[in-house]
């Protein structure tokens, strides 16, 4: 922990207790930010900002029956970026002092060349948004405290099944305070909880090994553990590897594809979601660069990008810009309403900010992101749409995925399945990759059922080599043909 | 931080540790320099810099074992409650009889001839060289084809150094640097932007290649226009040298000491077995003089040393490290890899493709994934349609499934092309029998 200095004479600068907390935290008074970001301004930026960041993060795991290590890690510092244009200098500093800060911001103002005296004396504070307030900080928590939890889940998955062989399990937790300044004034900040749950087992049966695992993420604090959450992983976890046995693959090529309701959000997430980001967008990459405002899918199909669901992994009080955080239509009755977005797309398209530019850690630059990313229910039911597939896959459980933006082709990893023949479900399939083309995956959903479901697991998405978390939902809906990994 | 004063503050960390109830510990200080240049319509649209340091510190108390990192290294007393408080938390895990640092006979005790993983001019390179080299990569580009719609040229470098120091007589330092031009282009076709990318690196500045890298990713972005999925089937597949990195990595993961006790590995139990074709062999080299994996001892502190993993489809040896190794009742032979060094062939590329009368040439992978405990696997690709020895159309949208414990069986030629711009040095590799998913 950081311990608080006197906080100097800030006379003439009315600030809250909530706020103080946070420049206390810090180490920093609201001269010093002004200072920073003035010199940030010296070369004739436009906008410049300051993100501070502490984060502190646990995981304590087990492994062959006993909880047997503990890994924890302090990430610390502060990023200057200024913006002249579309162009972005940035630099960061692990130490928080005025000279390294004042260091850090002469690096990031030389992206601009015009030298000239910027003078910030505004100071607006905003009040973050609350999405996930906790009864119990994970700093607080021990580790005596968390290791019975861990002990609970591996019992609970060899007492479900006696083909288990071997369990693992870990309990993540990670706790950033947030502090954001920019060169319009504005002063806010976050105290950002996540924690994840997982579960792994192996089973055998003749010879066979399968393995499995199950997660559970959220913005909680320690009062989220519990025997419903152990249960509901540890199930799943068995459940996921259970059915692996006696799983065969479908035949290789062009089928109709039902993603069950849950984690097949993933689907949006890949197919449209990154396609969607306005940094794509503004430099023309993106497949879907021409198609603001067309008609991109059938009039039932709505898709919504969200940062405000409570204690959703995918949630954010403010974004990584000191922006608010919103509940965005992408897809509005079919027609493509939104794209996500940054400050600079924003400006660049000029749209009110979504509240999506996000970073990994104070060493990054914000881009846009998604945070929860999901379509509502549609006019179908589960039982209408497999009983209108021939010859096809029922697919709801994944592990990865992937998108080329420009060609649009995205693809997702199905770790199991079921296959659909005449009408019903049959065999259960495992482990094949299915790819797509995102418009044309869009436009060939042909029906969705009203069974919407949010996937809660422990998804991270990776781009431009910064990870940040995220969630997807989705009710059951047919896409019309998709091409599957298979054995023919 | 100097490279001394890594060692002082890692030694202290060390004594810290032990006097305050740890048996032993072992202490490693990382040190990164970055920076980056990002270039598109002839002016800079990123300018980034940075400088990292943190220690992480493993501890072994009471034979309880846990791991911590932390980047705040400037107060004493602040890392030395971090420390207590670590060690305080650790009590509370399971005995585990199997933790302990690395028999000392083990570790690398110096001497080893220089591996030149450095560029000693890393500090003193102009940042106005940086922004230049990335304006040129730009500049083969533009304005060379009507149907380009965006060009980003990327230059970055770093350096990256670090200090170890264990309880039980370790100590060693480690350093590189790395220097590389980027150019992405996307270009028009019909509804489609295909994109391509290029990029040279180099551990000295003055070896990195600077021409051909913006040309290259264009010619690349081109030749993607008008690409189709073929009807499924089953056929040869070349994956092009940089690319062959993707077929190996599951193997390599298999033969990890933590993957064969935790029972996530198809090799379990294979040594002295055939697990490829006769032209799989595969030496890990920690010795080539400037090679991207070069190193005297690995992550725990052990003496590396050469050793053939695979020799002409028969695996010879796990990577095992100290933990797993007790667990396996295995020695343990470091669990890291250095350079891997896969043996090439007699063809370049061009006669590979040339060899085949109807196959897929593999020049992208997107997404899939591989099961870790039976070998299969399920990838997205894109790349060329091959007939009679040439490339007659781009193909995309198809994946290839299988099961690795057979597709290496099925690798039927290998290229005289090793890519050496990697720490795995792989050649283009031609396998039989792929199934090919697409119309």
């Amino acid at each position: 922990m950081v311990l608080p200095p006197l906080l100097s004479s800030c006379q003439n600068i009315q600030i809250s207790p909530d706020v103080k907390y946070y420049l206390d935290h810090f180490e920093v008074t609201p001269e010093m930010l002004q200072k920073v970001i003035s010199e940030a301004m010296s070369k004739g930026g436009d906008y410049a900002d300051l993100f501070f960041e502490h984060r502190i993060a646990n995981t304590l795991a087990l492994e062959d029956g006993i909880v047997n290590r503990a890994y924890s890690n302090v990430d610390y510092g502060m990023g200057v970026r200024v913006l002249k244009g579309d162009q972005t200098g940035f630099a960061y500093t692990e130490n928080i002092s005025l000279e390294e800060m004042l260091d850090a911001a002469k690096t990031a103002a030389s992206i601009a060349g015009d030298p000239v005296t910027f003078k910030q004396d505004g100071l607006l504070e905003k009040i973050p948004a609350d999405y996930y307030r906790i009864s119990r900080k994970w700093e607080d928590a021990s580790v005596e405290e968390k290791v019975p939890y861990l002990q609970q889940i591996n019992s609970r998955v060899f007492e479900l099944d006696g083909k288990v062989t071997k369990v693992s399990a870990s309990l993540a937790d990670e706790t950033a305070y947030v502090l954001f300044y920019n060169s319009e004034g504005r002063l806010t900040y976050d105290y950002r909880p996540l924690a994840s749950f997982r579960a792994r087992c192996v089973m055998e049966q003749n010879g066979q090994i399968e393995s499995g695992s199950s997660s559970r993420s959220y913005r909680k604090g320690f009062e989220w553990l519990g025997e419903d959450l152990v249960e509901e992983i540890a199930r799943e976890a068995v459940d996921n590897t259970n059915i692996l046995f006696g799983a065969t693959r479908p035949d290789a090529g062009e089928m109709p594809v039902v993603l069950g309701a849950g984690g097949s959000g993933i689907l949006l997430h890949e197919a449209m979601g990154h396609a969607f980001e306005a940094d794509f967008n503004r430099k023309n990459e993106s497949i879907f660069s021409d198609k603001m405002g067309k008609s991109i899918a059938l009039d039932f199909i709505n898709i919504i990008e969200d940062g405000t669901i409570e204690h959703n992994r995918g949630a954010i009080n403010i974004d990584d810009e000191g922006n608010d955080v919103k509940k965005v239509y992408l897809v509005k009755d079919g027609r493509l309403e939104s794209y996500i977005h940054d400050r600079i797309s924003s400006r660049f398209y000029n749209v009110e900010p979504t509240g999506n530019g996000r970073r990994q850690s104070f060493r990054n630059i914000p881009i846009p992101r998604m945070r929860c990313t999901y379509m509502e229910n549609g006019p179908h039911t589960k039982e209408e749409i497999i009983s209108q597939v021939d010859y096809g896959v029922y697919v709801d459980n994944f592990s990865n995925g992937q998108v080329n933006i420009g060609a649009g082709d995205f693809t997702f990893f199905v770790k199991s399945g079921t296959l659909i023949e005449k009408g019903k479900l049959t065999r259960t399939i495992k482990d094949i990759n299915i790819i797509g083309n995102g418009p044309q995956a869009l436009a060939d959903i042909t029906m969705a059922a009203g069974d919407f479901k949010m996937d809660n697991g422990t998804w991270t998405c990776g781009k431009g080599g910064q990870s940040v978390p995220v969630t997807m939902g989705l009710p059951t809906v047919l896409v019309k043909k998709l091409t599957v990994g298979g054995m023919s | 931080m100097t490279r001394n004063e890594k060692y002082e503050l890692a030694r202290w960390a060390v004594k810290n540790a032990v006097e305050n109830g740890a048996d032993q510990a072992s202490v490693t200080i990382y040190n990164n320099s970055n920076s980056r240049v990002e270039v598109r319509e002839e002016q800079i649209d990123r300018l980034e810099k940075a400088n990292r340091n943190s220690m992480r510190i493993n501890l072994y108390v009471e034979k309880k074992y846990s791991s911590h990192s932390t980047n705040r290294l400037t107060n004493k007393d602040e890392l030395g409650k971090f420390i207590r408080q670590a060690i305080a938390g650790t009590r509370y895990l399971s005995e585990d009889e199997f933790r302990t640092l690395p028999d000392p006979e083990l570790y690398y005790r110096g001497g080893g001839t220089e591996l030149n993983t450095m560029d000693p001019g890393f500090d003193s390179i102009d940042p106005q060289l940086k922004i230049d080299q990335a304006f040129s990569t730009e500049k083969e580009v533009l304005g060379k084809d009507e149907r380009i719609i965006s060009v980003t040229a990327t230059y970055s470098d770093g350096k990256n150094e670090t200090v170890m120091v264990t309880s039980n007589g370790f100590e060693g330092d480690t350093g590189n640097t790395f220097y590389s031009l980027v150019a992405s282009v996307s270009v028009r076709s019909g509804d489609a932007r295909p994109q391509s990318y290029w990029y040279e690196s180099a551990i000295f500045h003055d070896k990195l290649v600077r021409e051909g890298i913006g040309s290259t990713a264009l010619e690349r972005a081109l030749q993607k226009i008008g690409q189709q999925k073929i009807r499924t089937g089953t056929m040869p597949m070349i994956v092009e040298n940089r690319l062959a990195a993707n077929a190996l990595s599951p193997i390599i993961q298999a033969l990890q000491g933590s993957s064969i006790q935790q029972k996530n590995s198809f090799l379990i139990g294979m040594t002295g077995e055939k697990i490829g074709s006769g032209l799989m062999t595969i030496v890990d080299d920690p010795f080539i003089i400037s090679g991207r994996g070069s190193r005297h001892f690995d992550n725990e502190g052990l003496a590396t040393r050469k050793r053939t993993i695979i020799d002409r489809g028969v695996l010879k040896e796990y990577y095992i490290d100290t933990y797993y190794g007790k667990k396996l009742d295995m020695a343990p032979t470091s669990g890291d890899t250095t350079n891997l060094v896969f043996d090439p062939g007699d063809k370049n590329l061009e006669e590979l493709v040339a060899s085949i009368d109807r196959g897929i040439l593999v020049t992208g992978f997107n997404g899939g994934n591989s099961n870790g405990s039976t070998g299969d696997f399920s990838y997205g690709i894109e790349g060329f349609l091959i007939e009679k020895g040439k490339r007659v159309q781009p193909v995309s949208e198809m994946n290839i499934t299988g099961n690795f414990k057979q597709v290496w069986k099925d690798l039927v030629a290998v290229g005289n092309d090793v890519y050496t711009q990697s720490s795995w040095r792989t050649p283009s590799l031609v396998f039989d029998n792929i199934q090919f998913s697409g119309l």
